[in-house]
């Protein structure tokens, strides 16, 4: 059912563009994961990008469905790549999946945006030149979740991420920035909902406060079970378990928890205002970051567009690597690994009127780059 | 400090099983009854999740919420069975997997075109909230105890169902022999209806009170699904009774093994690496326990050789 309603899709709009003599035209293939566990981070990053190429007429793009399955992910690569012959591709938000997906699609000539998964691997020995990241390298966001666990004097965290790429990165990133000792580190199941053991646990290991990284639904079933318990300690953690999309999933558990993240609705640009307003006018909702993930990617590829034709390999590289675009995040450029130079905030879950969201309290960290740059050889 | 640990864990185990019986008992039983491989059932614990989201919702309370689960999961139920299970009995197995997998992709389509595709909210009720000290040091979630409590009541009352009343002779009845009992006179056309509704209603149930601490979203009945073929293979296919046994066998061995499998690991291994081939083996646990309960017993503990 899944697949004949996005092939339909597919269809009608490779049926509605048929002509690509142009060459200022550029074809995008989107697999991003649209159903079953895990969509909504999909169905964002999908609306942010095409909100941001929305009335552009030299950009076609294809979505489709990975599921959250890395072999459909191949091959729905594979079939852009070959039949549909796009000449960008984006969209995959699990790292697992950019591990499957990237490395083929880049060595085959085309360039791939980023909108979310940040993979280690990617970042430093497995750089590519045609590979830009517009979100942030996996790290990042955990890096900061350190650094404002020191500052906020927590000298022993319990800390927990799912067992996959992007989950490893994050307990490894946190422990990069954070200087006091762990209490306890475990690694759940991707796609685990329930965490009494791990809760259990973490009421007998005598911590002081909790670090976690559990994105999409894990992360409502975590914090809610947590504030259950009656533990009382202090919980930090990337915005993923703070977006706009799930708060509302986790209700008032989640007042007052600090988390990090690269952007948020509050960041005060003309080109974030611009984003937030469209999007809510557009799609009735709240962004999320992944939305603002997406929106950058596609005013990403707009602005290099506007410097190069996309068959000109080199200086449609030169252009995108140029980041000249202004980006929902205020200051944006790439390093040499072509993984975003930003600011990372700490934000906090409030209450404005009924509706649960964040506001930033800080800057954790400045200008922060990642620590794989000097790995990657290009 | 372990053996309380211990003891916490072992509760969460319990609770792990009784939540994988609701779905398993009527899996069980719709196979058993019907000899029908219902894969669609992990979409009857979505549809009783959300029944309940959206109820808890409209009125604020947890209790009416859970009367839509089961009313809400059974009323689907019975519609589904009526206008497209009732087509399957005749066919073959692999025909009925391809049909109600395709139920899976339906309904959970459907759910995301009245619900979006992203997560609802759904809450327990303040007096659930919170923890109570059962022994000395051991403190427990209410709202856990509270699954037990209702799992174990659920039991209970489907022995006696099955054992003590007409409907549940007629149930044992259209287990042993279908022919048999439609000569007899009884309308197996409305007894399978019963079956179906009451194991979809198990199903909305389950998928209502664990929604409350976990996630309602679309496609939450199928990784509970999995874990239901494992509890009634190693039951035995068609007994409640196995259900019940297999279900706490699989809660337990899956809880305790995520924790104790990589804190053991670490006498021989640098702790890194004992987390992550701890936690790898863990999750497998289950499933090696399911082969060696099938070489020992091919037809699981309960089965009917």
């Amino acid at each position: 059912m899944k697949k004949f309603t996005t092939t339909l899709a597919a269809l009608l709009i490779l049926g509605s563009t048929s002509s690509f003599a142009d060459g200022h035209k550029v074809k995008v293939g989107m697999i991003t994961t649209l159903s079953g566990g895990g969509s909504g981070l999909g169905i964002d990053v999908r609306d942010g990008f095409m909100l941001a190429v929305k009335g552009n007429k030299n950009i076609s793009v294809i979505t489709k469905d990975d599921q959250r399955k890395p072999d459909i992910a191949v091959q729905l690569a594979d079939k852009m790549i070959q039949s549909d012959k796009v000449d960008v591709l984006t969209g995959i938000i699990w790292s697992n999946l950019a591990m499957a997906v990237v490395p083929a699609t880049v060595n085959q000539g085309k360039f791939y945006l980023s909108p979310n998964a940040g993979p280690s691997k990617l970042a430093g020995k497995g750089c590519h030149k045609n590979y830009f990241n517009v979100a942030w390298q996996n790290d990042n966001l955990h890096e900061a979740a350190g650094g404002y666990a020191n500052s906020a004097g927590f000298k022993n965290s319990f800390i927990l991420a799912p067992n996959y790429p992007a989950g490893k990165d994050a307990l490894t990133g946190y422990k990069r920035y954070f200087k006091g000792s762990l209490a306890g580190e475990i690694y759940t199941k991707l796609g685990q909902k329930d965490y009494a053991a791990e809760i259990a646990q973490i009421r007998a290991s005598g911590a002081d406060s909790v670090f976690f990284f559990l994105p999409g639904g894990m992360g409502i079933g975590f914090m809610k079970q947590f504030s259950q318990s009656g533990i009382k300690l202090p919980v930090v953690g990337p915005a993923f378990s703070f977006d706009q999309g799930i708060l509302k999933a986790v209700g008032d558990a989640a007042l007052g928890v600090k988390n990090t993240s690269q952007w948020s609705k509050d960041i005060v640009n003309d080109a974030n205002k611009k984003f937030v307003k469209d999007f809510e006018s557009e799609y009735g909702r709240l962004p999320s970051l992944y939305a603002s993930q997406g929106y950058d990617t596609g005013k990403l590829l707009i602005s290099a567009m506007s410097k190069a034709k996309v068959k000109d390999k080199d200086k449609f590289r030169d252009a995108l690597r140029k980041a000249d675009f202004s980006s929902t995040r205020g200051k944006f450029s790439f390093d040499k690994n072509h993984h975003p130079i930003q600011d990372i905030y700490v934000r906090e879950v409030i209450k404005e009127g009924k509706i649960l969201t964040n506001k930033i309290v800080s800057v954790g960290l400045k200008d922060h780059s990642n620590a794989y740059v000097s790995e990657c050889k290009m | 400090m372990t053996s309380i640990l211990f003891f916490e864990q072992l509760l969460n185990g319990i609770q792990f099983g009784t939540m994988l019986f609701l779905m398993s008992a009527g899996l069980t039983l719709i196979f058993g009854v019907m000899g029908l491989i219902n894969l669609a059932h992990g979409s009857f614990y979505m549809i009783g999740a959300f029944s309940a989201a959206l109820i808890a919702s409209l009125t604020g309370s947890f209790w009416l919420a859970l009367l839509a689960s089961l009313s809400g999961a059974a009323i689907a139920g019975v519609l589904i069975e009526i206008f497209i299970i009732r087509r399957l009995y005749r066919r073959d197995h692999l025909d009925q997997v391809l049909a109600t997998f395709a139920l899976i992709l339906l309904l959970s389509e459907g759910v995301r075109w009245c619900f979006g595709a992203f997560p609802l909210y759904l809450d327990i009720p303040e007096n659930l909230n919170g923890t109570l000290p059962i022994l000395d040091d051991i403190i427990y979630s209410k709202y856990r105890l509270f699954i037990i409590f209702m799992g174990l009541l659920i039991a209970a009352g489907l022995y006696i169902l099955i054992t003590k009343t007409r409907l549940g002779v007629r149930i044992r009845a259209g287990q042993n022999d279908r022919q048999m009992i439609s000569a007899l006179g009884i309308d197996i056309s409305k007894l399978y209806t019963i079956v179906f509704a009451l194991g979809a209603s198990l199903a909305g149930l389950a998928g209502a009170m664990i929604g409350a601490i976990q996630s309602v979203e679309v496609g939450m009945g199928e990784p509970i699904l999995i874990l239901a073929f494992v509890v009634i293979v190693i039951g035995g296919i068609g007994s409640i009774k196995g259900a019940l046994i297999g279900s706490i066998l699989v809660g337990v061995t899956d809880t305790i093994g995520r924790i104790f499998l990589p804190e053991f690991l670490k006498v021989f291994m640098e702790p890194a690496s004992a987390t992550s081939v701890g936690s790898s083996i863990g999750s497998m646990l289950i499933y090696i326990l399911m082969a060696l309960i099938l070489i020992i017993k091919p037809s699981g503990l309960f089965g009917k050789t």
